[in-house]
């Protein structure tokens, strides 16, 4: 079932952006790890310690595990950052302070 | 677990002091039962730092004490270091002009004397300790046996270390009491605990505890935020405050003072304190504090100014009215032993108040003269 038919939603013009280059299709109003899970896209970090694949695990800003670079800024919680047109979103690997 | 269990010794309170109690009167032979309301580290010792200093501490008996638990915890971190994030890090304290560095280094002189390494740092010289600190600061001194773990690891692994039986969610209702006044156990919501000799670590609510056995304690509630950042690479080297610390520490004031102090963690984040205010038990959240924590700490390492605070959290440190705990025997009640009230130095001095408590208890000769430490030192209910 898609969810927009589900609540009726009639939502403003898609728009673009990039993650790691390639560009993704995102409505407004989403949030980021919205538009990457929309996009079929689960896991956009790497963890510190050993690597681990990371996404969306309480969606609700409280547990920091969907971390993501989003305009060069790292950290970023991905399910509370709105996603804008043109962002520039990055996969994180580590702290994404480039260590 | 209900009904009754008898043993040698009962310790209220499953915090830092009270995993340290355990482990030494355990390891002195006795049958020890440790049983607190929350779980393990519930109260300060989740909310604190990990703190093992000798820095702020002037020569006295809070510093003899900091001295014998630096070297305990350097003997648990053979057995127990990586598990407990032990890191002899080394502290570095900074002074902004010169007349606070001179009044640093005349403070240093003193530890020296009392057996602290403290080695004066020129201006010049710091960015080698830290690179990432501010310019155009004055000076600094260097204290290399300031360490650090991680509390509530460190809590959990001395009680399982310890062998001591473990009851928590149980609440401690009542200090029985013989006829002739002496302790006989402990009753809770969940059966009695039969001893002879009943250990007060309630940390920040060692007062109640002390209430229950019908003596006064007066421990009092002093709230600190801690604010943390993001994980970075590490940048922080060692824990580095600023020299105005100290004085902050020894205030007597209820009202809020900081003083920003500095350090990274082997996770990544950094920690950011510490804000002093005595508010009683109130939890809510103070932007004032925390505002002033991120301001200080910018000011020791502007690069700061650029990273995202997380989250912040807050504890209460049990505060006493001379800032040194209440460590021994009460001589008003037979049996009834204290070891609490070490306001923001609990988790650095468990290990020294561990290891007095189980001397004492053995009815042996403490390490130190117990004698400033003593529960009843205090007029009766002054405040």
């Amino acid at each position: 079932v898609n969810p927009l038919e589900l609540v009726g939603a009639e939502p403003d013009p898609a728009f673009t952006v990039t993650l790691d280059g390639r560009e993704i299709t995102a409505l407004p109003g989403q949030t980021v790890a919205a538009a990457l899970w929309a996009a079929g896209v689960t896991s956009w970090r790497a963890t510190r310690g050993t690597g681990r694949p990371r996404g969306v695990f309480c969606g609700i800003g409280v547990c920091f595990d969907c971390l993501v670079t989003v305009n060069d800024r790292p950290n970023q919680r991905a399910c509370l950052v709105p996603v804008r047109a043109g962002d520039t979103i990055r996969t994180q690997e580590g702290t994404g302070h480039g260590d | 677990v209900s009904g009754r269990l008898t043993c040698d010794v009962v310790i209220v309170g499953a915090g830092m002091v009270g995993a340290a109690c355990a482990l030494y009167t355990a390891r002195a032979g006795l049958d020890v039962t440790l049983v607190d309301r929350g779980p393990v580290a519930g109260g300060t010792t989740g909310a604190g730092e990990g703190n093992l200093l000798v820095s702020d501490k002037e020569p006295g008996p809070e510093l003899d004490l900091a001295l014998l638990s630096g070297r305990l915890w350097a003997d648990l971190a053979e057995e127990l270091g990586e598990a407990v994030e032990y890191e002899a890090k080394g502290g570095v304290v900074v002074a902004a002009t010169p007349e606070g560095l001179t009044a640093l280094e005349t403070f240093a002189a003193g530890q020296r004397a009392a057996g602290v390494e403290a080695v004066p740092v020129a201006a010049d010289q710091l960015h080698f300790l830290e690179p990432h600190l501010a310019p155009g600061l004055a000076g600094a001194v260097h204290y290399p046996q300031d360490s650090q773990v991680m509390p509530a690891l460190a809590a959990a692994h001395l009680v399982r270390a310890s062998g001591a039986r473990l009851l928590t969610g149980r609440t401690v209702t009542e200090v029985l009491r013989t006829a002739d006044g002496a302790v006989r156990g402990v009753r809770t919501d969940r059966g009695d605990l039969h001893a002879p000799v009943v250990v007060n670590a309630a940390g920040t609510w060692g007062a109640e505890v002390a209430a229950l056995a019908g003596v006064s304690l007066p421990v009092l509630p002093r709230r600190g935020f801690v604010l943390v950042t993001e994980p970075l690479p590490r940048r922080v080297r060692h824990k580095v405050y600023a020299a105005d610390y100290v004085a902050d520490v020894a205030s007597d004031s209820a009202a809020l003072g900081t003083s920003p102090v500095v350090e990274g963690t082997a996770a990544g984040p950094i920690l950011i304190g510490a804000s002093r205010e005595r508010v009683g038990f109130d939890r809510s959240f103070s932007l004032p504090a925390v505002r002033a924590l991120a301001a200080g700490a910018t000011r020791l390492f502007p690069f700061l100014a650029d990273v995202r605070a997380l989250r912040t959290y807050l504890g209460f440190r049990p505060y006493m009215p001379d800032h040194l705990p209440a460590i021994g025997p009460d001589p008003r009640v037979p049996g009834l032993f204290h070891a609490c009230g070490h306001e923001g130095a609990g988790i650095g001095l468990a290990t020294g108040t561990g290891r007095l408590i189980a001397q004492v208890v053995a009815g042996g000769t403490p390490d130190l003269d117990l004698t400033p430490f003593r529960p009843d030192r205090f007029p009766k209910e002054a405040g």
